[in-house]
C-alpha cells in the first residue's frame, strides 16, 4: 500500500515539475523561441560561463579545505611509500596548474569572444608552430612523469630476497581475511583448496604432510614487527578479492588458482602512529562527526557508537559479493619484543588441527 | 583515394516510387534517420533507467540502511521494510554502468549520430546497406529488452559490477546475480555486440564507398572521421569481448573452466581447474579500454563540428585533430592493461601499459588545445548546442588530468578501486559523453524532427547540469584519495571514513538534482517533436551536406542529385567570401585556395 501511495506521489511530483516547466515554457511566448542564440544570449552566457570558471575555482578550493584533510598523501607507514606520495604530489601539482590555465583560457575566451551581430570571425585554420610546441610540451612532461613513475614502480615490485623478508600468506574468502605465517623456518607450507577439511579446522588446505607446514600459524589479525621486510603471498578460495592496505600505500588482488605477492617494508608501529598529530586530528574529527552520530542514536533509543582509535586496516577492494563493505582484517605493527610475544602465544599449525 | 561517384543509378529514378506503409516508415524501418530516431529514444528510455538506478544507489550511499519509500516502492522485496538490501545495491550499480556505458553512449550515442550523419554528411543516399542497419537496430532493441527482463528475474539481476570479472560472475552460489540475470546479461550483450558490428560494418563500408564526388577523405567532416574510427575501434576489439562472454558461458554452463581454478565455496570444492580469471580480465579490457574512445570520440567529433559553427571559424589545426583521432585510436587497443595493474600480472607488463597509457595524454592534449583555440577570435553563437560543447572540453580536461594519476602504474596500487577513479572516468568518459550526446541533440534536432527545441529551456538544463556534474565529481576524487573503495554498500563498518560521510551526502544531493532536472530535457525534447517552431532550412548557417537537404524526410535525402562537394566543410568566415559561411556544395571561386592542404 505504501509502495502504492509513494509510486502516486512520485509520478505526482513528477507531473507538477513537468508543468512547472509547462509554465516556464509558455511564458516565454513573445521572445523568440527557436535555438538560435541573439546577442542578449551571448552576452549572458558569456558571463555566465566567466561565472562557471569562479564555480569550478571555488569547488576546487572548497574542496581542498573541507576534504584536504582526507587524501593519504602523507604520513605513509611504509618504506616505499613516501616514494608514492612525493610522486603523487608532484603529479597533482602539475595536474592544478594545467586544470587552472587551461579551464581559465577555455571560459575566458566562450566569454571574450562572444558573438555579436556583424562582428566577423579570424579565418584561422592552422599554425605548425602552435601545434608542434603543445604537442612537445605534453612529450616532455609525461616522459619526466613515465621515467620517475617507472623508476617507482620498478622498485616497489621488485622484491629483494636478499633482505630476507619475513613471508605471511593472506587468504581471502568470501567475506573475511586469514594470514599465515611461515613460523620459524619461514617458509610456508604447500597449500591447495583441495586439502581444505573443515572437520579438522583445516580451513586454508595446508598440506598436513609437508615438514614446512607444521610449525605455520594461521591468524585473523595481522602482526607486523616494525622495519622487517614483508613479503605477503595473496590466495583467495573463491571470487577475486584485493588485499588493500592504504596506510603502507599497498595492493594486490587475490586470485583463486595463482598466488600474487607484494612487499613492503613497515616502518611506523600502531603505538606511534596514534600519537602523530595529523593522525590526532583525524581521529578527534572522527570521533566529533560519531558523538554527534550517537546523539542521534540515543534519541531514537539507539545504542550509541563506540569511540574510534586509529587502526592499519586491510580492506577488500575488489567487488566479491554481497558483504564486500565489510571484508576486513586489523593490522598492528609494534616492536621486535612485543611481536614476538604476541607470536608466542599463537598455535602452530600441527596443533590448531582437530584429530 | 579518389572520392566515390554517384553512379548508382539514384540520382535518376523516382525516390518516392515504392510505398511505405506504417510499419516499413516507422517500425521496420531501413531508413537511416528512421534508424538513428529508433536509437535516439530506446537509448533515451535506457538513460532515463540508468540515472534512476545511480539516484537510488546514492541514496543508499548517502543515508546508508535508512528506510526510504522510494526503494520500498520500486525495489519491492529488495528493500524489505525501505531498507536497501545489499545485493541489490551491487546489481544496481552493475546495471546502471552497463546499461549507461553500451546502451546509452555506445548504441544511443554512435547510433544516432553515426547512422543520422554518415549519409546525409558525405552525400550518400542511405548507409551501404539498409537491411543490415535495420537488423542492428533490432537487434539492439532485443537486447534492451533482455536487459530489462533480466531486472525481474527472481534471484536479481546481475550484480558482479560492469566488469563482470569470474569468479564471482561465474558461480552462482558467489552471488544471487550470478544465476538467471548474469545469464541474460551475457545473452543480452552477445545480441548487443551483433548489433554493434552489424552497425559498425555499415559505417565503415557507407564512409568508404559512399561519398559524393569531391568529398575526398581530407575534406570529411570530423564527425565522419570520429564515428569512421569508431566504427574501426568496435570492430577490432568488441569480438573479443564476445568471444570472452561465450567463454564465460562455457564455463557457467558447460564445465569448462577457461577462467576458473581452484575454487572452494560454500563447503565444497569445484572441479574447475587450470582456468584463470586474469585472462578474462585481459580479454574484458581488450575491449573495455578501446570502450571508452567508442564512447569518447563520436562525442570530441560532434564536438569539433559545433564548436566550429558555432565559432563562426575552422576547426583549428584540422589536420593534427585527425591525426590525433588516429593516434587515440590506435594507442587505445594497447593500453588496456593498465585496468590490471594490481591484478596479478607480470609487474614488467606493467611498466609497458604505463608508458603506452600516459602516451595517449598527448593527442588528447592537442585535441584540447585545438578545441580552445578554435574560440579564439571568434564569433561564438552560445546556443545550448555550443554550450554543452564547451562543456565538454571542461569536463573532458578536468576528468583527463587525473588519469595521469592513474596511467601511472605506481600511483594506481594505492588509488585502484576507490571513488577515486569513479570521478575520473565518470568526468572524462561519462560525463563528456553524455555533453556530447546531448550537444549532438541540440544541434541535430532540427535535421531530425524538422523543428527547433526551446532555447531557454536548454539554457535552463545546460546550467544546472553542468553545476550538477562538477557538484558530483569533484569531491569524488578526495573521498577517493581517502582510501575509500567503491562499490561498498555502506561505510559504516569503517570508522576511518566517517570524515568522508558529508562529502557524499552532498554529492548525493547535487545527483539528485543533476537527475531531475533532465526532466526539462525530456520534456523539451518530447513537446518541442510536435509543439516546436519549425526549422528552417539551415538553421545554424553550417557548411556541411545535411542542411541541403530538404527539412521533410523523405527516402534517398535529397529530391533531386546528390550534391557535389568542392571544400571542406570548415570554411567559416573565409575571407573573400561575404557570408561568414560557405557551404561545401558552393564551388570554389576563381583563384580560391583550399587553404587546409
Amino acid at each position: 500500500m505504501t509502495a502504492l501511495l509513494t509510486i502516486i506521489i512520485v509520478l505526482f511530483v513528477t507531473v507538477a515539475l513537468w508543468q512547472m516547466i509547462k509554465i516556464f515554457d509558455l511564458a516565454q511566448v513573445g521572445s523568440s523561441n527557436t535555438q538560435i542564440a541573439d546577442d542578449n544570449d551571448n552576452k549572458l552566457n558569456g558571463y555566465l560561463m566567466m561565472g562557471f570558471l569562479v564555480f569550478i575555482y571555488v569547488i576546487t578550493i572548497a574542496s581542498f579545505w573541507y576534504l584536504g584533510d582526507l587524501p593519504l598523501m602523507s604520513n605513509a607507514a611504509s618504506a616505499h611509500g613516501p616514494e608514492i606520495d612525493n610522486l603523487m604530489i608532484i603529479s597533482m601539482v602539475l595536474i592544478f596548474i594545467v586544470q587552472t590555465v587551461t579551464q581559465f583560457l577555455l571560459h575566458y575566451f566562450a566569454f571574450k569572444y562572444r558573438g555579436e551581430k556583424g562582428r566577423k570571425a579570424l579565418f584561422y585554420a592552422d599554425n605548425n608552430t602552435l601545434e608542434f610546441v603543445w604537442t612537445i610540451i605534453p612529450v616532455i612532461v609525461l616522459a619526466g612523469l613515465i621515467i620517475y613513475g617507472l623508476f617507482t614502480w620498478n622498485d616497489i615490485m621488485n622484491i629483494d630476497e636478499d633482505e630476507d623478508p619475513m613471508v605471511i600468506e593472506l587468504y581471502a574468502q568470501q567475506f573475511n581475511w586469514k594470514a599465515r605465517y611461515g613460523g620459524a623456518d619461514n617458509v610456508l607450507g604447500q597449500a591447495n583448496v583441495r586439502l581444505i577439511d573443515l572437520d579438522k579446522a583445516n580451513i586454508l588446505g595446508v598440506a598436513e604432510d609437508d615438514p614446512n607446514a607444521q610449525d605455520d600459524v594461521i591468524v585473523s589479525e595481522l602482526h607486523l614487527p616494525v622495519g622487517q621486510p614483508v613479503l605477503f603471498k595473496m590466495r583467495s578460495q573463491d571470487v577475486l578479492h584485493s588485499a588493500y592496505m592504504p596506510h603502507f600505500r599497498a595492493q594486490m588482488n587475490c586470485v583463486p588458482g595463482m598466488v600474487t605477492q607484494f612487499g613492503f617494508t613497515p616502518t611506523i608501529t600502531t603505538a606511534e602512529m596514534r600519537e602523530n598529530p595529523d593522525i590526532v586530528d583525524k581521529v578527534q574529527n572522527i570521533n566529533a562527526i560519531r558523538s554527534e552520530k550517537s546523539k542521534e542514536l540515543a534519541a531514537n533509543g539507539e545504542e550509541a557508537l563506540d569511540p574510534y582509535e586509529f587502526d592499519y586496516l586491510l580492506l577488500c577492494n575488489k567487488i566479491c559479493g554481497k558483504s564486500h563493505y565489510n571484508m576486513q582484517m586489523k593490522i598492528i605493527v609494534e616492536t621486535q619484543e612485543e611481536y614476538d610475544a604476541w607470536m608466542k602465544e599463537q598455535k602452530t599449525f600441527a596443533n590448531s588441527l582437530n584429530k | 583515394m579518389s572520392a566515390t561517384v554517384d553512379t548508382h543509378g539514384h540520382d535518376d529514378h523516382d525516390v518516392h516510387h515504392h510505398k511505405e506503409t506504417f510499419v516499413t516508415k516507422y517500425i521496420f524501418s531501413q531508413d537511416h534517420k528512421m534508424i538513428a530516431k529508433q536509437y535516439l529514444i530506446t537509448g533515451t528510455i535506457m538513460g532515463v533507467i540508468g540515472v534512476l538506478m545511480s539516484i537510488m544507489f546514492r541514496m543508499q550511499i548517502a543515508w546508508p540502511e535508512e528506510p526510504n519509500v522510494l526503494f520500498e516502492a520500486l525495489l519491492g522485496k529488495w528493500a524489505p521494510g525501505g531498507v536497501m538490501d545489499a545485493d541489490i545495491y551491487l546489481a544496481l550499480v552493475t546495471i546502471h554502468g552497463t546499461i549507461m556505458v553500451f546502451f546509452v553512449l555506445t548504441a544511443g550515442l554512435s547510433g544516432t549520430f553515426s547512422n543520422l550523419l554518415i549519409p546525409l554528411q558525405i552525400g550518400a543516399r542511405d548507409m551501404a546497406s539498409g537491411f543490415l542497419n535495420m537488423v542492428s537496430y533490432w537487434l539492439f532493441f532485443l537486447s534492451s529488452v533482455i536487459m530489462i527482463i533480466s531486472l525481474f528475474v527472481e534471484a536479481g539481476p546481475a550484480a558482479a559490477g560492469w566488469t563482470i570479472y569470474p569468479p564471482l560472475s561465474a558461480l552462482p552460489m558467489a552471488q544471487g546475480g550470478s544465476g538467471m540475470g548474469m545469464t541474460l546479461w551475457l545473452v543480452s550483450m552477445a545480441i548487443f555486440i551483433a548489433s554493434s558490428l552489424l552497425g559498425s560494418l555499415n559505417y565503415i563500408v557507407t564512409v568508404i564507398n559512399l561519398r559524393t564526388k569531391g568529398m575526398s577523405m581530407t575534406r570529411l567532416p570530423l564527425t565522419i572521421w570520429a564515428f569512421f574510427v569508431t566504427a574501426v575501434i568496435g570492430v577490432i576489439s568488441f569480438p573479443v569481448l564476445l568471444s570472452a562472454a561465450l567463454l564465460l558461458i562455457m564455463d557457467r554452463s558447460f564445465g569448462t573452466s577457461f577462467f576458473l581454478s581452484d575454487i572452494f565455496i560454500q563447503g565444497e570444492v569445484l572441479h574447475y581447474q587450470g582456468g584463470s580469471p586474469v585472462l578474462f580480465e585481459h580479454l574484458f579490457w581488450f575491449l573495455g579500454h578501446p570502450e571508452v574512445y567508442i564512447v569518447l570520440l563520436p562525442a570530441l567529433g560532434i564536438t569539433s563540428e559545433i564548436i566550429a559553427t558555432n565559432s563562426r571559424k575552422p576547426i583549428f589545426g584540422y589536420r593534427a585533430m585527425v591525426a590525433s583521432i588516429l593516434a587515440i585510436a590506435f594507442l587505445s587497443t594497447i593500453v588496456w592493461g593498465h585496468h590490471m595493474f594490481i591484478s596479478g600480472m607480470n609487474p614488467f607488463l606493467g611498466s609497458v601499459f604505463t608508458f603506452t597509457t600516459l602516451l595517449i595524454a598527448i593527442p588528447s592534449a592537442v585535441k584540447a588545445f585545438n578545441y580552445i583555440t578554435t574560440l579564439w577570435k571568434g564569433n561564438l553563437q552560445m546556443n545550448p548546442a555550443m554550450l554543452f560543447s564547451i562543456g565538454l572540453v571542461s569536463t573532458f580536461i578536468t576528468g583527463g588530468l587525473t588519469g595521469i594519476i592513474l596511467g601511472d602504474s605506481a600511483l594506481d596500487i594505492n588509488v585502484h578501486d576507490t571513488y577515486f577513479v569513479v570521478a575520473h572516468f565518470h568526468l572524462v568518459m561519462g560525463i563528456s559523453a553524455l555533453y556530447g550526446m546531448f550537444a549532438g541533440i541540440y544541434h541535430w534536432f532540427p535535421r531530425m524532427f524538422g523543428r527547433m527545441l526551446n532555447k531557454n529551456l536548454g539554457y535552463l538544463h545546460f546550467w544546472v547540469t553542468a553545476i550538477c556534474a562538477y557538484g558530483v565529481f569533484f569531491p569524488m576524487h578526495f573521498i577517493g584519495m581517502a582510501g575509500l573503495p567503491r562499490r561498498y554498500y555502506t561505510n559504516s563498518n569503517f570508522p576511518l571514513f566517517d570524515d568522508t560521510a558529508n562529502a557524499n551526502v552532498v554529492i548525493t544531493m547535487f545527483a539528485i538534482v543533476g537527475g531531475i532536472f533532465q526532466l526539462v530535457f525530456l520534456y523539451n525534447f518530447f513537446s518541442s517533436m510536435f509543439f516546436g517552431k519549425k526549422a528552417p532550412q539551415n538553421p545554424w548557417k553550417s557548411n556541411t551536406l545535411e542542411w541541403t537537404a530538404p527539412v521533410k524526410h523523405i527516402h534517398g535525402n535529397w529530391p533531386g542529385k546528390i550534391p557535389h562537394v568542392y571544400r571542406w566543410s570548415y570554411d567559416y568566415s573565409k575571407p573573400g567570401h561575404d557570408d561568414d559561411f560557405v557551404p561545401q556544395n558552393v564551388p570554389m571561386k576563381e583563384g580560391e585556395e583550399e587553404l587546409h592542404h
